[in-house]
């Protein structure tokens, strides 16, 4: 702690400097949330090695406090989106997603993440993993550098710090919905599309019905 | 005793493929099963390596594709099935060669070919309920544009557009039009749990032994110890496994499709993106089979700085599967971090010749993309010299002799010779169970004839095997650097001149390299456009999980990791 935590309203006597720190209540809490982000070990293909990378010795996140790694997704705080989304995966990424407590981040890693990279045009991929859960970074490259991705972590941790208690969300009065989970159909179906799937097939069968048969 | 003496015995039922630049046999489907049996009891070609379909749109035909070999080594010997493309049936070859299982699931999958005779004939990539099999060539995608690359839509200027806003629901999906959702019931794995092998009701009523409840176990896809996005579901009798089956596509991002609508040089950066932490690896494979094809061979320098590179990349990678079987062990990330560091040490040279840490995408056809930047072959050299022999010697001192590692290990997920032959395993697990097969000496490619090394074998076939194999490749490919890094000439780098545009001529070849994991081919069909008609992986880790359910038969729950680290997948590689 220290300086850089201290408000300049009040006055600290000298003698006390080294003991007591006035700030605000969003800085002391945005600062212990900003420097103890712990993300979901949850690797989808090729950015996980790049993820991996950053976690060993060369790189090594736990330099921002962020090396506790959770396999479990009721610990973490940060899902490092790290890789394809396919269609065959999105349920479960939405499901992790739900699970994950407030507050949580998003980290859509490489091309593939943030808008279907490369295998974009593949059948079973989804564009981009924002399709489905909201995103708060996203690092470009295929994959990323690791001090790309190290890059991504600390723009996250730049968005931590503007944040407000008052205004951020999981502190609202009204409790956050969980996403719907997709369901693989005959193709992948967003439960939110499920009424324009109706209009449509609706628009589409009804001049064929004959009204006076 | 060559195979024209057997036309006899078949006759009107086997014929050569006398398409220009085809090669092998076409069977009847009727006696299929019984050349089979044949090719592999009198023959000896009891490795099948490959099975893929082809999808003959003009011809109205499907075709079954397989590459057997011998597992002593020689060239192998190719044989197909042709059956019309409406409701296409193929007698299944998985009674005799049960590594044909998943390859076989695949292609129902994909190309809608039904193996008659299969145990479990379901979908492998795709979910059950998925409409259409995508690798049929009349199947298009939703975000399909043209059926060939480059897209003339793209090419004028100012046309520039997102696929996504013509799509109806700005995403990438389409359904059958008589389709409701109302009405839908998802696949709820119903087939899959109710075809487990339960063991819980055997010793019901003897009243020798308790009766236990049979557990179905989900491990997966979100799981820190399965290297990826795999699932298996486990049928446990108290903490002994009674059955094992993967679920795998959840990394399916389909390569094929893709690799089909790409010109054969856009493939190459897809190639990388395979077994992702062998990325030279792949391209090598790949170069080899268009190489063929177009009937070019590179340049001694491209020679050997590919086999430099390949060499380099299985370093890299059996370092991370030591580093990450020793996680799955419970050493949690310690040896993983020692390993890491040579790795990135190796990544570094990687860098600074192709531009990429993991992507590298430096081969191409008649060479490599561009020569050796100035003073890495000192770099190399010091490293194959000074640093990694010694570092192996450490992992392998902190390693070897531990007595938890090898209480883990020893006699844990054994593949018996015969079954690492039948479920055509390749690569380390195959060699750890004392097949001295390696592409790399049993049908020798590139220059690997003229360097000194040796095939690392084990007998016991055991986790701890395919670790101790893993570490001497590691010393041999050390072995094989250093002689590259003495011998390699000054010259060329390319064959000809680059070309965006390779003319390949048409007819099939089949291209497979020693890649970390086992054997990796690459199937393709040219018509002589300039795209791939078929593009085919012969993936190994997928092939190697055909056997995983067997070697995990009658372990504890806790061994499941274990034994899944040492067969070493690559998700990227198993799904494609």
């Amino acid at each position: 702690m220290g300086d850089d935590l201290n408000g300049p309203e009040y006055q600290v006597p000298e003698e006390l400097r080294s003991h007591i720190t006035i700030t605000t209540l969003d800085r002391i809490y945005n600062w212990g949330r900003r420097s103890s982000v712990w993300p979901m070990m949850f690797g989808l293909a090729c950015c996980a090695i790049e993820m991996i990378c950053v976690a060993a010795s060369r790189y090594d996140f736990s330099r921002f406090g962020m090396e506790v790694m959770r396999p479990s997704p009721r610990q973490s705080d940060l899902m490092i989106v790290s890789g394809t989304v396919t269609k065959k995966m999105i349920p479960q990424i939405v499901r992790l997603y739900n699970q994950m407590p407030e507050p949580k981040y998003v980290l859509a890693m490489g091309a593939c993440a943030s808008g279907g990279g490369p295998f974009k045009e593949g059948y079973n991929v989804v564009s981009g993993v924002d399709k489905f859960i909201p995103v708060d970074v996203y690092v470009p490259g295929c994959p990323p550098t690791p001090q790309a991705l190290l890059n991504g972590l600390i723009k996250l941790q730049e968005k931590i710090d503007t944040q407000s208690i008052r205004t951020v969300r999981w502190y609202k009065r009204e409790a956050s919905e969980p996403i719907p989970i997709p369901i693989l159909g005959p193709d992948l179906i967003d439960p939110r599309d499920i009424p324009i799937l109706d209009a449509k097939r609706a628009s589409v069968v009804k001049p064929d019905v004959p009204e006076n048969s | 005793m060559t195979l024209e003496e057997y036309t006899d015995r078949f006759t009107g039922m086997l014929n050569f493929d006398e398409r220009k630049g085809y090669e092998g046999y076409i069977v009847h489907s009727e006696r299929l099963v019984e050349f089979a049996r044949t090719i592999r009891d009198e023959l000896g070609y009891d490795y099948l390596s490959s099975v893929t379909g082809v999808d003959y749109l003009p011809d109205e035909q499907i075709e079954v594709v397989y590459h057997a070999y011998r597992s002593q080594g020689g060239p192998g010997l190719v044989f197909k099935v042709q059956v019309p493309r409406i409701n296409p049936i193929v007698p299944s070859l998985v009674s005799i060669f049960p590594g044909a299982d998943f390859q076989e699931r695949e292609a129902w999958d994909l190309l809608g070919i039904r193996f008659e005779g299969h145990p479990n004939l379901r979908r492998i990539l795709m979910w059950e309920g998925f409409h259409g099999h995508p690798l049929r060539k009349d199947w298009e995608e939703p975000y399909f544009e043209e059926s060939e690359k480059p897209f003339n839509s793209r090419w004028p200027e100012g046309k520039a557009f997102r696929i996504e806003e013509n799509k109806p629901f700005k995403k990438n999906v389409q359904y059958p039009p008589e389709f409701t959702p109302d009405g839908w019931i998802p696949e709820a794995d119903t087939a899959l749990y109710s075809g487990m092998v339960r063991l819980g009701a055997k010793d019901a009523g003897n009243g020798r032994s308790l009766e236990t409840d049979q557990i179905l176990v989900n491990l997966g896809p979100q799981h820190p110890s399965t290297h990826g996005v795999f699932r298996m579901v486990v049928s446990l009798d108290g903490e002994e496994i009674a059955d094992l089956q993967p679920v795998l596509g959840y990394l399916h991002r389909n390569h094929e499709k893709i690799g089909e609508r790409n010109t054969y040089l856009m493939n190459m950066p897809f190639t990388d993106r395979l077994d992702y932490l062998a990325s030279m690896g792949n391209n090598f494979g790949y170069a080899l089979a268009v190489e063929k094809l177009m009937g070019i061979t590179p340049p001694e320098r491209a020679e050997y700085i590919r086999v430099m590179m390949a060499e380099l990349t299985r370093i890299v990678s059996h370092l991370f599967s030591i580093g990450t079987l020793l996680n799955d062990l419970g050493a949690f990330f310690t040896p993983m971090l020692y390993a890491l560091t040579e790795r990135e040490l190796i990544l570094d040279i990687f860098e600074a010749v192709s531009g990429s840490r993991m992507m590298c995408n430096y081969f191409r056809f008649g060479g490599v993309a561009r020569d050796l930047p100035e003073g890495i072959l000192e770099k190399v050299y010091e490293l194959v010299t000074e640093r990694l022999p010694r570092k192996v010697d450490e992992l392998d001192t902190y390693l070897t002799d531990n007595e938890i590692v090898r209480t883990r290990s020893i006699g844990i997920g054994v593949l018996p010779r015969e079954q690492a032959i039948e479920y055509s395993a390749a690569g380390p697990v195959l060699r750890a169970s004392g097949v001295g097969y390696d592409v790399r000496r049993a049908e020798s490619y590139s220059i690997y004839d003229r360097f000194d090394f040796d095939v690392a074998i084990r007998h016991n076939g055991d986790v701890y095997d395919r670790y101790l194999v893993r570490l001497e490749e590691i010393r041999q490919s050390l072995r094989i650097l250093q002689q590259v890094v003495r011998d390699i000439p000054d010259g060329e780098f390319q064959t000809g001149k680059p070309q965006y545009q390779v003319r390949v001529p048409p007819g099939e070849s089949y291209g497979r390299v020693e890649n970390p994991k086992g054997e990796l081919g690459f199937y393709i069909v040219s018509n002589g456009k300039p795209n791939p008609w078929r593009y085919h992986i012969r993936s190994p880790s997928f092939i190697n999980l055909t056997a995983f359910g067997e070697m995990c038969k009658g372990h504890k729950i806790a061994d499941v990791v274990a034994i899944l680290g040492s067969i070493d997948i690559v998700l990227g590689e198993v799904d494609r």
